[in-house]
């Protein structure tokens, strides 16, 4: 009780006194988490609208496999990475591993499937309702899949909000991958294992509340955007 | 709203975040080297200590990984690191005898404790005699929390056993807890359960959520921890930084880097003592 | 239209479609060319919808085959483009009015600035012009309709398939959508169209196809169909007695 009490205390004193260390730190996870997001749905929308769109023998299996991969531990994903970018892996030779691009690397891997797994879904759900429309104005699937990406826009924010959230409270992967190098690959996930580690209790808790803090504003900005959007749209 | 203004803003995103990216490998150009280090040196703060000074000096950044020993070995193995530094002499001399590191030096050492509950249920407490501890805590079946990650403190601490004549794998009993992870943690679980906990004096001394745990043992000449510093081989790997690595060994046995390692200090207590002897290493 | 090559006629040689080998239509000869709307009349269940989709290609028939006879026939994308659809409930993308009726004639090819020129004058011609940026779909569902069918008009199809067009919409709305159906048959469009309610039969028809039971029990014109219907099953149906 004592220290979930001087967690939430710390945890308002760091807002409020904005510790440039802090928001280094806070600034490297967004910077890392969305640049992850954004590559993860540049390859996962059109991904998951394929598989949604399109028939081909061992379709079943691929959706399988991917289902199973939004449960893939960020360790195992981590230690993946880590050894495909090692010096002595096939990507060795640009240098990534120990930076915050090898972590954006592994990120994009974590979330990926997620965002694919879920827009499969809704773009699945969309075609339903738009397929005799779109095939009378002269779409072939292939074709609609951006069409259906940019009219089911509001639906697969969903699954990119939940590519984030995942990225964002992640510390499996990107403490292998980045090494959790202090000042220049410490995220708030793994400043909060070191903390951890070192018996801080209270800080460690204090950066979660933070890290909790700054992941509810922006998934309410967002939804508070997407639901006004959404509203004038009708959709 | 007009989705070709709302496709307009996606595409200035995505340019922003690709832009990020690409900053993010660019700043990987800046002078540094990786070193593969322990949690130890790293957790216990001698290292926010002394790089700033190093750095200042060099214009080298200095990227710390900190690992257990066996890990941050096998980081410069397969030369993601330009050095390592870690503790434990005979990994460290088989490193270097296989080729992967060239100019092992010994920089600095710094001391184990056993840790326990003040209730001290194998009377051990005030002891100096680590080899007589184990047996008695053995004896008296008390629970002890130990690292199990093959980590230079782990191998400290078996060799202690090994000496005490207990096969701990064998004990079987449940006394004798492997946490599978790092000091802090394995301190973490210690605290939770009471446990007798073998740790390095820094990691100690810096550790918060001590609990009900102190200082039981200490003193024995046994509980002595040597640090090395190497450079990873550049014959092995030829992207090592060869001469911002060597700029960071020369420096840590320099004097400016002995009187920095001897002056960082916690509540008073001195956690490293430099012994770099010029030509008394491998 | 413009020296187009011509789609129809459009011939249906023995067309069946069954699912699970129960046979939902079959046995159909039909042929469509040039002229006054045709309308599909028929119980619940009949197969009009079905018939609609057949034609338009939308699905496949399990016997028989759909024939497009004319020269523009010869090219897969003329065969798409110069044909339209209106679905009862219709399917409005979730964007603008204006960039719903804009989509189709990108697929065409058209640059923007004579889409939006072609978009916002059929826009006019339907009423919806003031409407324009508003989002389609919070439209009320008499201007939602008139919106997919600016949108089909917009094509400037050879012909266009309706199906039920105002099965939903209230007597002002339903006027409305015929007013406009009115004015695309004028401008030169074939207009094959379903519908249950026999007074829209009336006012829009030139030619009447009965459905009954997946088989066409009757082609006549509309006159003679009104005053004489030829089949049993019509006259039943105009009689009101005959619900399936």
């Amino acid at each position: 009780m004592n220290t979930i009490s001087e967690a939430f205390l710390l945890s308002l004193q760091m807002m409020v006194r904005l510790d440039p260390e802090l928001l280094r730190i806070i600034g490297l996870s967004l910077r890392v988490s969305l640049t992850a997001v954004v590559l993860g749905s540049l390859i996962g929308l059109p991904f998951g609208a394929l598989l949604a769109l399109t028939r081909f023998p061992g379709r079943n299996a691929c959706i399988v496999v991917l289902n199973a991969c939004m449960g893939l531990p960020p360790v195992v994903v981590g230690l993946i990475v880590y050894l495909i970018l090692s010096r002595s892996g096939p990507l060795g030779t640009f240098g990534w591993l120990f930076t915050p691009a090898g972590m954006v690397m592994a990120q994009v891997v974590l979330i990926t499937p997620i965002v694919a797994a879920l827009s499969r879904q809704t773009v699945a759900d969309l075609w339903i309702e738009y397929e005799e429309q779109l095939r009378s104005l002269g779409l072939t699937p292939i074709k609609a899949i951006a069409t259906l990406l940019w009219d089911g826009r509001f639906s697969l924010s969903t699954a990119v909000f939940a590519g984030f959230g995942r990225a964002i409270a992640e510390v499996g992967a990107i403490i292998i991958v980045g090494g959790n190098i202090n000042g220049f690959t410490r995220t708030m996930t793994t400043a909060i294992s070191l903390e951890t580690s070192r018996g801080d209790l209270a800080l460690a808790m204090a950066l979660g509340i933070v890290l909790l803090a700054i992941a509810i504003s922006i998934n309410a900005a967002a939804t508070t955007l997407g639901n006004t959007a959404r509203r004038r749209q009708g959709a | 709203m007009n989705p070709m203004i709302d496709r307009r803003h996606l595409l200035g995103l995505i340019a922003g975040i690709g832009l990020a990216v690409s900053s993010t490998v660019a700043l990987a150009q800046e002078k540094f080297i990786v070193v593969a280090s322990t949690t130890s040196t790293e957790q216990s703060g001698l290292f926010g200590h002394i790089l700033p000074i190093f750095t200042k000096k060099t214009g080298i950044q200095v990227r710390v990984v900190a690992q257990g020993t066996g890990q941050a070995l096998k980081t410069g193995e397969q030369g993601n690191a330009d050095v390592v530094f870690v503790h434990d002499r005979v990994a460290e001399q088989k490193f270097v005898d296989a080729g992967w590191g060239v100019d092992r030096r010994e920089v600095m050492y710094n001391d184990f404790v056993i840790v326990g509950p003040k209730s001290d249920p194998a009377k051990v407490g005030g002891s100096k005699d680590v080899v007589a501890a184990y047996k008695k805590i053995a004896a008296a079946k008390a629970p002890f929390a130990s690292r199990g990650d093959s980590s230079g403190t782990h191998a400290a601490e078996l060799r202690i056993w090994k000496e005490a004549g207990i096969d701990v794998k064998a004990t079987g009993t449940g006394w004798y807890r492997e946490t599978g992870s790092g000091m802090g943690p394995t301190l973490n679980t210690a605290s939770g359960m009471n446990a007798y906990a073998f740790t390095d004096r820094g990691t100690w001394l810096n550790f918060k959520n001590r609990g009900d745990l102190v200082v039981s043992v200490e003193g024995d000449a046994k509980l002595f921890n040597q640090y090395g510093v190497m450079l990873v081989n550049p014959a092995r790997h030829a992207h090592v930084k060869v001469a911002e690595g060597r700029a960071f060994i020369d420096w840590i046995t320099s004097k400016e880097g002995q009187d920095a390692i001897a002056s960082y200090k916690i509540g008073g207590q001195q956690l490293f003592f430099p012994n770099y002897r010029p030509g008394g290493n491998s | 239209m413009h020296g187009r090559l011509s789609l129809l006629p459009l011939q249906l040689n023995d067309v069946g479609y069954s699912v699970n080998r129960q046979r939902l239509i079959g046995g159909v000869n039909l042929r469509f060319e040039m002229g006054p709307p045709t309308l599909i009349l028929g119980p619940n269940g009949a197969g009009k919808s079905l018939l609609l989709r057949l034609c338009h290609g939308l699905i496949e028939p399990t016997a028989g085959d759909v024939q497009w006879q004319g020269p523009a026939a010869q090219t897969p994308q003329n065969l798409r483009f110069e044909q339209a659809m209106v679905f009862q409930k219709p399917v409005l993308l979730r964007r603008s009015v204006l960039a719903n009726v804009e989509f189709p004639l990108k697929l065409r090819g058209l640059d923007a600035a004579s889409r939006r020129a072609k978009a916002l004058a059929v826009l006019e011609r339907v009423g919806l012009a003031a409407l324009a940026e508003r989002p389609a779909r919070v439209l009320s569902g008499g201007e939602q309709q008139r919106l997919a069918l600016a949108r089909a008009w917009a094509l400037e199809p050879q012909i266009l398939f309706l199906d039920e067009p105002s099965a939903a919409l209230d007597p002002g709305a339903t006027r409305q959508v015929e007013g406009i159906i009115g004015n695309i048959a004028a401008s030169g469009t074939k207009i094959v169209m379903t519908t249950h309610d026999l007074g829209q039969a009336r006012r829009l028809a030139g030619d009447i196809i009965f459905l009954h039971r997946g088989s066409v029990a009757e082609r006549t014109p509309a006159t003679e169909f009104f005053n004489q219907p030829q089949s049993d099953a019509a006259r039943a149906f105009l009689q009101g007695d005959l619900t399936w």
